[in-house]
C-alpha cells in the first residue's frame, strides 16, 4: 500500500518536471521568434555600421634609416613590407618596413641602395600617379631620368618536414630606370629643369618642365612599336611657352592631354593635342575665393580632378563640366586642413587623400562623398612626407631620419549619410545630381551611390500600384461583407485569396511578356477599359432599375458581382477591338508616336503603368481580407440599429459601417503599402530597372528591391557597395516594420473596442 | 435619377464591380495560363506553304504556326514586304518555328499571309526531336546503316521500322547517359573525395608514406573502373551511331541525321484525335520527367520539380516544430504581458517584411557567417573552395523556414483556438498536467490546423523567389542535391527551382521567343502545385470548422 503511494508520488515527480520541462521549452519556442526578428534587425545593422566609421591611423613602429640626404619621394609597395625612397643626392633606397624573420631582415634595414642618377647634376624631381609608380629626376642639361622601383614576388619552398610544406612569400625590390637607362631629352637647348611635372598611359609620355622662372616646356613623347623587333621607341615633340609671371607649380594628367601651369592666383590649362601640339584651353581663375595664394596642384586619379592647395590650409577642388561653352573647369567644393599643408597624398585607386599640414597634423577627406574622415596630429609634429601604400592599408611618415609605419583603417570612405540622401556633384557630371551607379569596366570610376532614386523609385511603383490596388479592394472588400449573400461569399472569398497565394514571379513574367506588349500595342484600349468599366456598370445598374421586381428578387442584387462578370468581359473586349480605330482616329495609328512627338513624354515598353497593374493585382488581396474582415465584424446591431431608422443602406454603410470599420480599413492599406514596398520579382521582370527620378507613368524605375536582387549576387563581400545594399535592405525592413506595427496596433484596438460593444 | 444616386445604389453596383473585376482577373489569368500551358503539349499540324518573297521566287516553309496576329498593312511595309491591300487595312501574318537550327539563320519566321501561295499539312511530315540543335521538320525518306539504305519511306512497314530503330537508338542513349552520370559520376566524385582527403591529412600533419600509398592505390582502382566503364560508353555510342535518318527538308534536300541524336519522331499530320489525347499526355509526362536541354529552352523541368521539391520538404522539416512550438506558446502559455505583445508584433512583423530582406539576411548570416564558419572548422581540407559557406540547398531551406515561421504560427494558433475550453478543463480536472493535456488532447486535435498551416507555407515557399536568387538557386545544377553517392543527401549543392527556372527561361534565355510556351508550362504546373495545395488548406480548415461547431453545441 505504501509503496504504491511512493511509487504514484514518484511518477507525479516525473511528470511534474517533465510539465515544468515543457513549460519551459515551448516558452523558449516562442521566445525565438522574437529572437529571430531581433536577429535580422541587429545582423542588417552590424553589416551595415561599418560604412559610417571614420577612419582610424595607429602607429605600428617607427625606425630610423641612416641617409645624409633630403627625401624627395617616399613608397611602399603593396604588402607594406619593404618601403624605398628617393634621396635628393640621387640615390635610391629600399629598406624593410617590418621584421621578417625568413628573409632575415629587421625593420629600417637597408635591403639595396643604388646611385640612380649622378650627383650634383639633379635640379628637379616628379613622379607619376601612385598607380603607375615611376619617378624622375629632372637634370641641369634639360635631361631627365626616370626610375621605377619593382617587385618580384616569389614563394620559395622553405621546409619539408612530412607531409607538411612551408611556403614563405619573398619580395626582391629592385630599381630599374626606362628607356634601357638612358636619359631622355625633356629640353632641346639643354637648359636646367628647375621644376618637372609627368605622367604616363603606360606607353607614352607626357613632361612638363619650368626653366627660367617663367618658360614652360611641354615634351610629349609617343610611343611606336617596332613591328618586327617588337621594340619602342619614343618620338619626342618639343613644345615651349613663356609665361608673364613665375611659375609656382607644373602638373601633367595621366591621359597626356593636359598640363596645368599655377601663377599667381590662376592656373593656365594647355591642351595637347595626340601629335603633341599644345594649345591654350582655359585659364582659371582662383581669385574669387578667399582661400588666399594658392601654392600646389595634385591630380585624383582618373585624372578629371584637380586639387589646389592654399596657403590658409583649403584644399579646393575642381574639375571639368560640360556647359554651353564645352567642357570648363569649375570650383566644385573645398576641404580645410586647417593650416598650411606641407604634403598631400592621393590613393591609388579611390578618391581619398590625406594632407599633413605645418603643424603636424593628419588630414583625410574624401572628395565625392564630402567626408571629413580624420583630423588628429601625428605622433612626431615636424613630418614632412608621407606616403600612402597601394592597397590603403598602411600610411608611412617621415619626421627628419625617423620613419613612422602606421596602419590605416579606411575601409569605406565614399559613403556618408549625406552622400546617400542629398545631392552630389560627381566628376563630369554638369550639376550636383542624385546618381546611382555601382559599378563599372574601368579602375578609376567614380562609384555613386545615392540611394535617394532607387527610393524613389520604390515609392513610385508603391504608389502606382496602391493607385490601381486600393478602390479595387476596398470596394469588393465591402461589397463581399455588406452586400453580397452569404453563399456566393462563401465561393469568392478563397478565390480572392488565391490571389494572394499565387507567386509573384508568375505575375512578373505575365506583366513583362505578356501584358507590357498588349499595352504597348493597346494603350486607347487600356485606358478605356479604366473609363468604361465604372460608367458602364453605372449604366447596367440605371438599366437594372427598370427591370420587372420579381426578376430582380429571383436574380438578387446579392449576386451582383456575378451578374456584372459578363458585361466587364463586354467592356473589356469592346474597349480592345475598338483600340486600333481610336488609335487610328485619335492619334494617327500610333499613340507612342503622339506621346513622344506632341506631348514629350518618354514610352518605356515596361513601364510604371503595367507595374502599377501587376503589383496591384497582387496587392489587392492583402487589402481585400483585411478590410473585409474588418468591415464584417462590425458588430450586426450597428448597422440594424441605423436601417430600422431608416437609414438607406447605402447611409448605412458609409455613415456606421465604414466609420466603425476605418481603423481596419487603414490596417488593410498599411499591410498593402508594406507589402508594395518589398515587392521584388514583379518590379524586377515589369520594369526596365533603370535608376530615374520621373513620375511619368510610362517610364520604369528601379526599387530598393529590385536593385538588390540585381546587384547583391554580384557584389563583392565587405565591400561598401556590399554594404550599401545591406543597407537597401535594412530601409525596407525599417519601413515595413514601421507601417506593419502601426497596422497591427490599429487593428488590436479595434478588436478590443468591437469586443466592448 | 438624382434620387436614384442619391439612395447610393449606383455606388453598390461599383462596388459590385470591383468584386468582378477581382473575379475576372484571377479566374482568366488562371485559365489563361493553364491554356497556354497545355496547348503546348497538344500536337499541332505541320504547314508545308509555298511563298512569294519580294523577288518574285517562291520558297516552301516547313514548321508549324505558332502565333498569328493582326498587323496594320502600313508596318508590313515598313519591314520591307509588298502586299496588294488598301491603306489602313489589316492583315494577318504568322510567326512560324520552322526548326532546323543548323541550316537557318533563325528557327522563327514571320509570313504575311498574302504571300502564301499554298499552304497544305501532308501526312508525312515529320517533327523530329533532337538532344541538339531543336527539332527538325521535314519529310523522312530512309534509314541507313552504314551508308546503306536498310528501309526506304515507300515501303509499308517504314513507319513500324521507323519507331522501332527510334526506340532503340534513344534507348541506347538513355544507357549511354546513365552510365555517364551514374557510374562515371560516382567515380569522379569518389575522385575529388580522395583528393580532399589528401588535403585533409595533410593539413593534419597525418600524410604517412603508408597514407599516401593506399590514397594512389585507391585512385589506381578508380582509374581502372573508369577504363573499363569508359570502354562500355564508346561501346554504346558506336552502336548507337550507326543508323542515320535521312530527311528531305523545306528546301527539298536530303539531309542525314544521326539516329542518335533523335530523341522522338512525330508524324503530327497522321494523327486522329485519340493519338493525338495519348501525344499530349506522353509529351506531359516527359516535360515532369525529363531534364532540360539547350540552355534550359527545351526539355523538361525534371531538376527543377526535384530542387523545389526537396527544399520545401527540408524546410518543412524545419519550420514545422518552431511553428507549433511557439503557436503553442502564444496561445496556451503566454500570459497578458508585454513580452507576449512584443513576440505577437514579431510573428506579425515577420509575415510583413519584404522576402528579399529575407535572402539578404540568409546570405550574410547564413551562408557568410554561418556557413563560412562551418567551413573553417569541418571543411578546411576543401578551402579555399567554400562547401557551406556558398549558397546552397540548406540555407535556402532554413531562410524560407524563417519566412513560413508566422504562417504556421497563425493557423496552428487558428486551430488551438477553436478547441473549446471544455476540453481541457475536463483533462485537467482528471488529474492531467497541463502539458499532458496539451500533448495528448490538444495537439492531436490540433494537428489538421497544423496541417494547414504547413501546406500553407509550403506553398508559400514553392512560390518564392526573391529570396532564393541570394541564397542558393541556380539556373542550372549539374547534379541533384540527392544522389547514390555517400552521404546521398548533399544540402551544400545548389538546387533548381520552379519558379526562379520561370524568371530565368522567360527573361534570360537567348531565344525567348522559343522558350516563351515552355514558361507557361512551368508557370502552370507551378500554379496548379500552389492552388492546389491552398484549396486543400482551406478544405481542410472549413472542414475543421463545422467539426469544432459541432462540438461546441
Amino acid at each position: 500500500m505504501e509503496s504504491q503511494t511512493e511509487q504514484q508520488l514518484k511518477a507525479n515527480q516525473t511528470r511534474l518536471i517533465k510539465d515544468r520541462l515543457a513549460r519551459v521549452g515551448v516558452t523558449t519556442g516562442g521566445v525565438l521568434v522574437l529572437v529571430a526578428l531581433l536577429l535580422i534587425f541587429f545582423y542588417l545593422l552590424y553589416v551595415v555600421q561599418p560604412i559610417f566609421e571614420s577612419a582610424s591611423v595607429k602607429p605600428i613602429h617607427s625606425f630610423e634609416i641612416k641617409a645624409n640626404d633630403q627625401t624627395l619621394a617616399l613608397g611602399m609597395e603593396e604588402q607594406a613590407e619593404i618601403g624605398y625612397r628617393f634621396g635628393a643626392s640621387g640615390q635610391g633606397e629600399f629598406f624593410a618596413l617590418q621584421d621578417n624573420k625568413f628573409a632575415d631582415r629587421n625593420t629600417g634595414d637597408i635591403i639595396e641602395q643604388r646611385m640612380l642618377v649622378p650627383e650634383g647634376q639633379i635640379t628637379s624631381f616628379a613622379r607619376s600617379l601612385p598607380v603607375n609608380q615611376q619617378f624622375v629626376y629632372g637634370l641641369d642639361n634639360g635631361e631627365a631620368i626616370i626610375v621605377q622601383p619593382k617587385f618580384t614576388v616569389t614563394f620559395p619552398e622553405t621546409a619539408r618536414t612530412q607531409g607538411t610544406r612551408q611556403v614563405e612569400r619573398l619580395i626582391v625590390p629592385r630599381f630599374e630606370t626606362l628607356n634601357d637607362e638612358r636619359p631622355l631629352q625633356v629640353d632641346q637647348q639643354g637648359r636646367a629643369l628647375e621644376q618637372l611635372a609627368y605622367a604616363t598611359d603606360g606607353e607614352g609620355m607626357l613632361m612638363a618642365a619650368v626653366t627660367g622662372a617663367d618658360t614652360l616646356l611641354i615634351t610629349k613623347f609617343a610611343a611606336e612599336q617596332n613591328f618586327l623587333t617588337g621594340e619602342t621607341s619614343l618620338t619626342p615633340k618639343y613644345e615651349q611657352r613663356t609665361l608673364n609671371a613665375a611659375i609656382r607649380d607644373i602638373a601633367v594628367t595621366p591621359d597626356l592631354n593636359k598640363v596645368f601651369a599655377l601663377i599667381n592666383n590662376r592656373i593656365v590649362v594647355y591642351a595637347v593635342s595626340m601629335s603633341g601640339t599644345v594649345s591654350e584651353s582655359q585659364v582659371i581663375t582662383l581669385n574669387g575665393r578667399q582661400f588666399g595664394q594658392a601654392q600646389s596642384l595634385h591630380l585624383m586619379p582618373g585624372a578629371a580632378t584637380v586639387l589646389v592647395t592654399h596657403e590658409s590650409g583649403i584644399i579646393s577642388q575642381w574639375f571639368e563640366v560640360p556647359t554651353d561653352e564645352g567642357r570648363t573647369f569649375k570650383y566644385i567644393r573645398q576641404f580645410d586642413a586647417g593650416g598650411p599643408i606641407i604634403d598631400l597624398e592621393v590613393e591609388d585607386y579611390r578618391r581619398t587623400f590625406y594632407a599633413v599640414t605645418n603643424d603636424g597634423k593628419l588630414n583625410v577627406f574624401h572628395t565625392t562623398s564630402e567626408a571629413d574622415l580624420y583630423h588628429e596630429a601625428l605622433p612626431n609634429l615636424d613630418t614632412q612626407m608621407i606616403t600612402i601604400d597601394p592597397r590603403a592599408n598602411h600610411l608611412l611618415a617621415e619626421a627628419g631620419n625617423e620613419l613612422t609605419l602606421f596602419k590605416l583603417n579606411n575601409e569605406h570612405p565614399e559613403v556618408t549619410w549625406s552622400g546617400l540622401w542629398q545631392q552630389v556633384w560627381y566628376e563630369g557630371y554638369p550639376e550636383p545630381s542624385y546618381t546611382w551607379q555601382s559599378t563599372s569596366g574601368s579602375d578609376d570610376f567614380e562609384p555613386k551611390f545615392s540611394l535617394v532614386p532607387i527610393s524613389f523609385g520604390t515609392i513610385k511603383a508603391a504608389l502606382y500600384a496602391m493607385l490601381f490596388a486600393v478602390p479595387i479592394g476596398l470596394a469588393a472588400a465591402v461589397y463581399t461583407a455588406y452586400f453580397m449573400s452569404p453563399s456566393v461569399r462563401k465561393v469568392v472569398k478563397p478565390t480572392v485569396e488565391i490571389m494572394e497565394a499565387l507567386p509573384t514571379v508568375i505575375l512578373g513574367f505575365l506583366a513583362g511578356l505578356w501584358l507590357a506588349p498588349i499595352i504597348e500595342a493597346y494603350l486607347p484600349g487600356v485606358l478605356a477599359v479604366i473609363i468604361l468599366t465604372p460608367l458602364s456598370i453605372i449604366g447596367f445598374a440605371a438599366l437594372w432599375q427598370i427591370l420587372p421586381s420579381h426578376i430582380r428578387t429571383t436574380l438578387g442584387e446579392g449576386r451582383a458581382s456575378l451578374i456584372l462578370v459578363p458585361l466587364v468581359l463586354f467592356v473589356g473586349w469592346l474597349s480592345f477591338s475598338m483600340s486600333p480605330w481610336v488609335e487610328a482616329l485619335l492619334f494617327d495609328g500610333n499613340v507612342r508616336g503622339y506621346l513622344t512627338n506632341e506631348l514629350g513624354v518618354t514610352f518605356d515598353q515596361r513601364n510604371s503603368l503595367v507595374v502599377g497593374i501587376a503589383m496591384g493585382f497582387a496587392v489587392i488581396p492583402t487589402i481585400f481580407s483585411i478590410a473585409e474582415d474588418a468591415v464584417f465584424s462590425v458588430p450586426k446591431h450597428l448597422s440594424n440599429g441605423s436601417l430600422a431608422l431608416g437609414a438607406t443602406p447605402w447611409q448605412t454603410l458609409t455613415k456606421v459601417v465604414l466609420l466603425t470599420a476605418s481603423p481596419g480599413i487603414f490596417s488593410a492599406v498599411m499591410m498593402g503599402l508594406g507589402r508594395a514596398v518589398g515587392e521584388t520579382m514583379i518590379v524586377l521582370m515589369a520594369t526596365g530597372n533603370t535608376p530615374i527620378m520621373d513620375w511619368n507613368i510610362f517610364e520604369g524605375m528601379r526599387t530598393l528591391s529590385a536593385n538588390i536582387a540585381v546587384e547583391m549576387p554580384e557584389s563583392e563581400v565587405g565591400s561598401s557597395h556590399y554594404r550599401i545594399l545591406f543597407l537597401a535592405a535594412f530601409v525596407l525592413f525599417i519601413f515595413t516594420f514601421f507601417f506593419n506595427t502601426i497596422a497591427e496596433f490599429v487593428r488590436q484596438r479595434l478588436r478590443d473596442k468591437y469586443s466592448s460593444m | 435619377m438624382k434620387q436614384w444616386f442619391r439612395t447610393g445604389k449606383p455606388w453598390v453596383w461599383l462596388t459590385a464591380g470591383a468584386v468582378s473585376v477581382s473575379l475576372v482577373a484571377v479566374i482568366g489569368l488562371v485559365l489563361m495560363i493553364g491554356w497556354r500551358g497545355l496547348s503546348f503539349f497538344w500536337p499541332t499540324a505541320i504547314h508545308q506553304m509555298t511563298i512569294e518573297t519580294t523577288t518574285g521566287e517562291t520558297r516552301t516553309l516547313i514548321g508549324e504556326v505558332y502565333d498569328s496576329e493582326e498587323v496594320p498593312i502600313d508596318r508590313v511595309r515598313q519591314s520591307g514586304v509588298e502586299v496588294d491591300a488598301s491603306e489602313g487595312e489589316l492583315i494577318t501574318r504568322y510567326l512560324m518555328k520552322i526548326g532546323n537550327r543548323e541550316y537557318v539563320p533563325l528557327d522563327f519566321t514571320w509570313v504575311v499571309e498574302p504571300t502564301i501561295i499554298d499552304d497544305q499539312t501532308p501526312t508525312d511530315m515529320a517533327i523530329i526531336e533532337r538532344t541538339k540543335d531543336g527539332n527538325f521538320y521535314g519529310r523522312i525518306v530512309a534509314i541507313e546503316q552504314q551508308g546503306e539504305r536498310i528501309a526506304n519511306h515507300q515501303e509499308r512497314d517504314f513507319r513500324d521500322v521507323l519507331f522501332e530503330r527510334v526506340e532503340r537508338a534513344v534507348e541506347l542513349h538513355e544507357q549511354g547517359l546513365d552510365l555517364q552520370e551514374d557510374e562515371i559520376g560516382r567515380i569522379n566524385y569518389q575522385l575529388s573525395e580522395l583528393g580532399l582527403e589528401e588535403r585533409r591529412l595533410k593539413l593534419e600533419g597525418q600524410l604517412t608514406e603508408q597514407a599516401l600509398a593506399e590514397l594512389d592505390a585507391e585512385r589506381e582502382r578508380l582509374q581502372a573502373d573508369y577504363q573499363q566503364l569508359e570502354k562500355q560508353l564508346f561501346a554504346i555510342r558506336d552502336k548507337a551511331s550507326r543508323h542515320t535518318l535521312i530527311v528531305e527538308d523545306f528546301r527539298g534536300e536530303e539531309v542525314a541525321i544521326p539516329l542518335y541524336r533523335v530523341l522522338d519522331v512525330n508524324f503530327p499530320n497522321d494523327m486522329h484525335l485519340l493519338a493525338k489525347i495519348g501525344h499530349f499526355f506522353q509529351q506531359i509526362g516527359k516535360f515532369v520527367s525529363e531534364p532540360p536541354r539547350e540552355a534550359n529552352t527545351e526539355g523538361g523541368v525534371f531538376p527543377a520539380i526535384f530542387g523545389t521539391v526537396f527544399m520545401v520538404l527540408l524546410m518543412s522539416v524545419i519550420v514545422t516544430p518552431f511553428g507549433v512550438v511557439a503557436a503553442i506558446y502564444l496561445h496556451e502559455y503566454a500570459g497578458k504581458n508585454p513580452v507576449t505583445k512584443l513576440i505577437r508584433i514579431a510573428v506579425i512583423n515577420l509575415a510583413g517584411v519584404p522576402s528579399i530582406v529575407y535572402g539578404v539576411f540568409g546570405l550574410g548570416f547564413f551562408v557568410y557567417m554561418v556557413g563560412g564558419s562551418i567551413d573553417q572548422v569541418f571543411y578546411p581540407e576543401a578551402l579555399p573552395n567554400p562547401t557551406f559557406g556558398t549558397p546552397g540547398v540548406l540555407w535556402s531551406a532554413i531562410t524560407l523556414a524563417i519566412l513560413t515561421l508566422p504562417v504556421v504560427i497563425v493557423s496552428t494558433e487558428e486551430g488551438l483556438a477553436r478547441i473549446p475550453s471544455t476540453l481541457r478543463e475536463g483533462s485537467l480536472a482528471l488529474g492531467a498536467t497541463k502539458w499532458e493535456t496539451i500533448w495528448r488532447i490538444i495537439v492531436p486535435m490540433a494537428s489538421p490546423a497544423i496541417m494547414t498551416g504547413l501546406i500553407l507555407a509550403v506553398a508559400r515557399a514553392a512560390g518564392e523567389v526573391a529570396p532564393l536568387m541570394l541564397v542558393g538557386v541556380v539556373k542550372s545544377a549539374p547534379m541533384l542535391p540527392v544522389d547514390g553517392n555517400f552521404p546521398y543527401f548533399h544540402l551544400d549543392r545548389k538546387f533548381m527551382h520552379l519558379g526562379f527556372h520561370i524568371y530565368d527561361v522567360g527573361f534570360q534565355s537567348p531565344n525567348v521567343e522559343a522558350s516563351r510556351p515552355l514558361v507557361y508550362a512551368t508557370s502552370f504546373l507551378l500554379i496548379t502545385v500552389i492552388v492546389g495545395l491552398n484549396l486543400t488548406a482551406i478544405g481542410v480548415r472549413n472542414h475543421l470548422r463545422e467539426k469544432y461547431r459541432a462540438l461546441e453545441q
